[in-house]
């Protein structure tokens, strides 16, 4: 069957005595959408940055296709197979396109400085290589023809496919979404939905994405945990997590309330 | 002397400015900071072609390559040693450290080759080339012809290769760079490397015009390029070499048609005007903080 991608257990981080987050665990296989869900300021940006070390966690292990990745860096874990995306977009403003996506194959390119400044043939292939990669990376999102426009000039829905683009091209194993639908229209949402599923498929990689958009949730995850204030108050299968009356409780707030 | 003549020497300044001022954007663009320890990385590439090509002998080719090899090495260090450590420090503790690694070169050079002046023999001799009424010497057609060199090569680098791709990505977002798998610290290392061979070039053509060679030689011309890559917009590599060129040009003319004492008032006078109407610089970009 399918490996295991990402474990974590008993994840959790502590700024200035806050737990933001805490106990969290996750299993994700190959091939698999997770979802990652919660009210506004319930952590789930926080496991995204403690999942690439940005912030290194205060407890708990997380393994990456079985391994433990105590000790490694945001740089280190890239390699090893972990991309993402952001909130608020973070794109290259002043790199084309292309160069955006290039950018992220680097740790692949073997040239050294020496090859680059004397224009060796090993510099021409790869370059040429990369590019090559990249214009088919960019047909996934159908953006190929944008190629060498600037990234700053793209209207807001191609931003945020660039970005996933982007980190696909470091060829991860596990590719994390942080609210891929944010400020897209419903049919944007839709073929976002189709086009998660469809990477999923061709590159047999796993996903974890972080969405406030319940039908693309509810419509592409095999499995969602909700958060709330750190602390994981549910797991499951979409229907299951729909049915949670502790789920609809902390979107909702309490039935009382009302009264 | 005709006006095509000062047109040229102005030239020729304006390009060693516009090389030194790489040094200082290109940093200030990746690491945010400004590295005034650059002026004097500037002096020390001199001494060194001049003890390879002068005291040793060998031919001037080799003692600038010599040079560059130590001036990059020599960048690497003092960004590892002195920088590195600050790197999520306040701006003003890096700005401070710049300038006691500028003092320390300076009075280490004074210490290691003593304050007498050193006569710098061109690497190019003193002979000229008469173009119709045109008066260039070798030292002028060099500086400008390397300048363009490294211009057009630098170009290349910045856009087309992957480490140039990689520098102006950590230039933009450090954060979103890292998780790229963009090592940051190697780019950092690279654009020093980068910046302080193309210093040891500015040295050796610096003091083949300019042959009085002391501890202090870097820094004034240090200063002057540091004003050009702002007057050009800081952090951008076309600016640095427009600003460069300008700032070399206004100074020889006014030197030139108005007075020589007053030519470095005239200059930064210059740059306060630019910098009030364009704050960015000729070519920086205004910043938008995104909130």
């Amino acid at each position: 069957m399918s490996n295991e991608v990402l474990r974590c257990e008993n994840l959790g981080i502590v700024f200035g005595g806050l737990a933001a987050v805490d106990g969290f665990n996750v299993v994700i296989k190959e091939k698999e959408v997770a979802g990652l869900i919660g009210p506004n300021g319930a952590g789930k940006t926080t496991v995204f940055n403690l999942l690439t070390k940005v912030y290194e966690p205060t407890s708990g292990k997380i393994f990456l296709n079985g391994n433990d990745t105590q000790g490694e860096t945001t740089v280190s874990l890239s390699k090893a197979g972990i991309a993402r995306t952001f909130q608020n977009i973070r794109l290259f403003n002043n790199l084309t396109v292309a160069e955006n996506v290039m950018v992220a194959m680097n740790q692949s390119m073997k040239y050294n400085l020496f090859e680059s400044t004397f224009r060796l043939p090993r510099f021409w292939k790869e370059e040429k290589e990369a590019r090559k990669k990249a214009l088919e990376l960019l047909s996934i999102f159908d953006m190929q023809d944008l190629a060498d426009v600037q990234a700053s000039s793209l209207p807001y829905g191609a931003q945020r496919r660039l970005e996933i683009t982007r980190a696909l091209a470091t060829n991860p194993s596990l590719l994390l979404l942080d609210e891929p639908a944010a400020g897209m229209n419903p049919a944007e949402t839709a073929e976002l939905m189709e086009n998660i599923g469809k990477i999923r498929d061709q590159f047999g990689i796993a996903i974890l994405l972080i969405e406030h958009d319940m039908s693309l949730v509810m419509g592409v995850c095999d499995q969602i945990t909700v958060l709330n204030f750190g602390q994981v108050i549910a797991h499951g299968t979409p229907a299951e997590i729909q049915s949670n009356p502790v789920v609809i409780e902390a979107y909702l707030g309490k039935k009382k309330e009302e009264e | 002397m005709s006006f095509l003549n000062f047109l040229v020497s102005g030239l020729s300044l304006g390009s060693i400015y516009a090389i030194i001022a790489l040094g200082y954007t290109m940093v200030y663009g990746i690491a945010k900071m400004l590295n005034f320890a650059h002026g004097d990385v500037i002096m020390v590439g001199g001494y060194i072609c001049f003890f390879a090509t002068q005291r040793f002998g060998l031919p001037a080719i080799i003692g600038v390559l010599i040079s560059m090899a130590f001036c990059t090495l020599l960048g690497i260090i003092i960004e590892r040693l002195a920088y590195k450590p600050l790197r999520s420090a306040p701006s003003l503790a890096v700005l401070i450290t710049a300038i006691g690694v500028s003092y320390f070169l300076q009075n280490a050079a004074q210490l290691l080759w003593t304050s007498n002046p050193k006569v710098f023999e061109s690497v190019v001799g003193s002979d000229n080339v008469k173009v119709g009424e045109l008066t260039i010497s070798y030292v002028t057609l060099l500086t400008i012809i390397v300048c363009l060199v490294i211009m057009v090569a630098l170009t290349l680098f910045v856009n087309k290769t992957k480490m140039g791709k990689a520098m102006r990505a950590v230039s933009e977002d450090k954060g979103a760079a890292q998780l790229m798998g963009i090592d940051v610290n190697t780019t950092i290392s690279i654009t020093f490397a980068i910046g302080s061979g193309l210093a040891a070039i500015a040295g050796v053509l610096l003091c083949s015009a300019y042959p009085t060679l002391m501890p202090t030689t870097g820094s004034m011309p240090g200063i002057k390029a540091f004003t050009a890559a702002v007057f050009g917009g800081i952090g951008s590599i076309p600016g640095a070499f427009l600003g460069g060129i300008l700032l070399g040009i206004i100074e020889n003319l006014a030197k030139a048609y108005i007075s020589t004492q007053l030519s470095d008032a005239i200059v930064f006078a210059v740059l306060i005007i630019v910098l009030l109407v364009k704050p960015a610089g000729l070519l920086g970009k205004a910043t938008r903080e995104k909130v």
